[in-house]
């Protein structure tokens, strides 16, 4: 079986802090890291590959060319191998170029039976390159994904789906695509012998430019985006709360009333 | 010259950091307090490669080097000395003199569990009466013909109680001194081999450190290590390699008192303003950082001559001199810097003070490191 992982390294933004001028992401002194997703992902992968051991894991990621160091991150845990869509005609791509890219590297990679990826990535949030992948290769997609069986067949895959109000079991056949959310695992630590591995000259990880997987340059990059961010800002922080202990729900209200007559909203 | 740590290097940090802080430093208090060996990390170090890191591949080892081993050790330090003493004395102490002089038949038998940390190591060699003056060795390996009969006990043996192999130092030839101490793997469960008593420490009271007992112990005659006599020479070599081990936990231990020192100066108020701001602590802050980042030189400097094959053993003991000194140092200071916070179990501060002492005193007291310094000096 062969999965294929879609990875995004990302900043830490555990503090994230927006550059007032230019409405981007402050990335200077900010480390990064593989997106928390995408690291369930990758862990349910493996999971598969330490029941099945024959199981190929490929890490596929679109980014600049220090990207690497999280596909090195990847292998470590125990991926086979990675490949690196690194090209400045791809920069500055929205989620609908993104995705063009990647399916583009995704078809170029041959054949697979899964494509795992994370729900979404802690920089922008959108949750959407997952499913347009799987719409661009037409592929049947479950997103969401907090439990995951796959039957001995290596066909048949059960899933259970998170909504906000519940959940879906839903029964799906390979190949197709998956997001995976943070309840689904627990991602493992690379190992130090995973880490010898991945940092020698034996790893197996590749860069590939636009040219290498045969992208329609029109469909890629900031031009071809039709996403245009209009303004990006921290939003201010919310006034500290207050939690009104009394005795009884009447006490309560009462000294909400008080408080709100005090200062005046009432 | 190159102070660039490599990438391997780099990434086995960020993944100890990240092991440490998640799975070790959540227990460290508790493992102290209750004086409780923590098996469930040694079990899930096993599984990250953490008990066989600067060994080949081809012994079951993760295929690193000895910086790496620093780093690791330095980092589980950092949250807790007890685990990171656990790996120090299992890689430096046992798997280290197996590898380097066993037979390929001992290695065989012994390294692939010892380094997959299927098995835990340690090492014996101090006695009741033979301390510093290791060659005073009481317990006496006698030659049965088809096996070795071994009679005397070890003392303050780090991973004693749950140790599965033990390098054990004995006499074979009193009548030639340190030319008649001789090495031998002793597992547990060999007929006549028992463990003693378990120290009650001021430190690393997780650590499980005991006495060996040995009454009419069977040795099977392949368990020699190395030739006969040359046993002092197999426990000399391997206390160099530990002592990079336990400077790396020193450094770790200041390390970590450090970084919990820094956040607490910024968060505690006094005078109308967070502690950090009084240059008066700024400036002995400053002097602590700059002994950290001289005793990680140092350790470093050490375990990379033991990776390149030259001759570090007065390195290795300057190493530990330096760095055990700084942590005694820093760790005092941080319990000062805190105040009456700081004197209290609600820290990790004066933990890792009473953790700090022992890197002091065991593998070779810092006297000891000074005669192997002025040794080299005056040679």
């Amino acid at each position: 079986m062969r999965i294929i992982v879609c990875a995004k390294q990302v900043p830490d933004t555990s503090e994230v802090k927006i550059d007032p001028v230019k409405h981007t992401i402050i990335r200077e002194g900010v480390p990064s890291i593989l997106n928390p997703d995408d690291a369930n992902a990758l862990e349910e992968a493996l999971k598969i590959k330490d029941q099945y051991p024959d199981t190929v894991i490929s890490v596929v990621t679109m980014g600049p060319p220090q990207a690497k160091d999280m596909l090195i991150e990847c292998l470590a845990m125990g991926a086979d191998e990675g490949v690196l869509l690194s090209d400045r005609a791809v920069g500055g791509s929205d989620t609908w170029a993104t995705s063009n890219a990647l399916s583009a590297a995704i078809k170029k990679m041959g054949h697979y039976d899964l494509i795992f990826a994370g729900r979404q990535a802690i920089d922008g949030d959108t949750a959407q390159v997952g499913p347009q992948i799987a719409e661009k290769l037409n592929l049947p997609q479950v997103t969401y994904v907090t439990e995951f069986a796959i039957d001995d067949n290596m066909k048949d895959i059960t899933v259970k789906r998170s909504l906000e109000d519940g959940y879906e079991e839903i029964k799906i056949q390979t190949p197709c695509m998956l997001t995976a959310i943070k309840e689904l695992n627990a991602p493992r630590y690379m190992s130090v012998s995973g880490i010898v591995h991945a940092c020698s000259s034996e790893a197996d990880i590749k860069v590939w430019n636009a040219k290498d997987v045969e992208v329609d340059l029109d469909t890629v990059g900031l031009d071809a985006s039709p996403t245009n961010v209009y303004r990006s800002f921290t939003p201010a922080p919310k006034g500290k709360g207050i939690i009104i202990e009394a005795d009884g729900v009447k006490e309560q209200a009462k000294e909400l009333l008080i408080n709100l007559k005090s200062k005046h909203v009432i | 010259m190159n102070f660039q740590l490599t990438k391997e290097q780099e990434f086995v940090r960020k993944m100890v950091r990240e092991f440490a802080v998640n799975e070790v430093e959540p227990l460290a208090a508790d493992v102290d307090a209750e004086h409780r060996f923590p098996t469930e990390t040694v079990e899930k170090m096993a599984r990250y490669g953490l008990m066989g890191i600067p060994f080949p591949k081809e012994y079951g080892g993760a295929g690193s080097d000895h910086i790496s081993y620093a780093i690791a050790v330095e980092e589980l330090s950092r949250v807790c000395a007890t685990t990171g003493v656990i790996v120090s004395a299992h890689t430096s102490l046992c798997c280290w003199p197996i590898f380097n002089y066993g037979t390929e038949e001992q290695k065989a038998k012994y390294l692939p569990d010892l380094l997959a940390g299927k098995t835990l190591g340690a090492f014996g060699l101090t006695e009741p009466n033979a301390g510093t003056d290791a060659s005073g060795q009481q317990t006496k390996a006698v030659d049965m013909g088809d096996h070795w009969l071994l009679n005397g006990s070890k003392v303050f043996i780090t991973n004693g109680g749950y140790a599965d192999v033990f390098v054990v130092m004995a006499m074979t030839d009193k009548s030639k001194g340190n030319h008649g101490i001789s090495a031998f793997i002793v597992e547990k469960g060999f007929p006549g081999f028992s463990i003693g008593k378990t120290e009650d420490k001021l430190g690393i009271c997780g650590s499980s450190t005991t006495e060996l007992i040995f009454e009419d112990c069977v040795v099977p005659k392949e368990n020699l290590l190395g030739e006969v006599g040359k046993g002092f020479k197999v426990a000399m070599s391997t206390l160099d390699g530990g002592r990079i081990g336990i400077a790396s936990q020193a450094l770790g231990i200041a390390q970590g008192a450090l970084d919990v020192t820094v956040d607490y100066m910024k968060a505690r108020k006094q005078f109308g303003r967070s502690i950090s701001k009084f240059q008066a602590l700024q400036f002995e802050m400053a002097d602590l950082k700059t002994r950290i980042e001289a005793s990680r030189l140092l350790v470093y400097s050490a375990a990379n001559k033991k990776d390149k094959h030259l001759p570090y053993g007065p390195d290795a003991a300057m190493a530990k001199l330096f760095a055990a000194e700084t942590a005694m140092h820093v760790t005092t200071k941080c319990v000062q810097f805190h105040g009456g916070y700081g004197y209290t179990k609600d820290y990790p501060v004066e933990r890792m003070m009473r953790d700090a002492k022992i890197t002091e005193i065991y593998e070779g007291t810092s006297e000891v490191q000074k005669m192997v310094i002025a040794g080299a000096l005056f040679k």
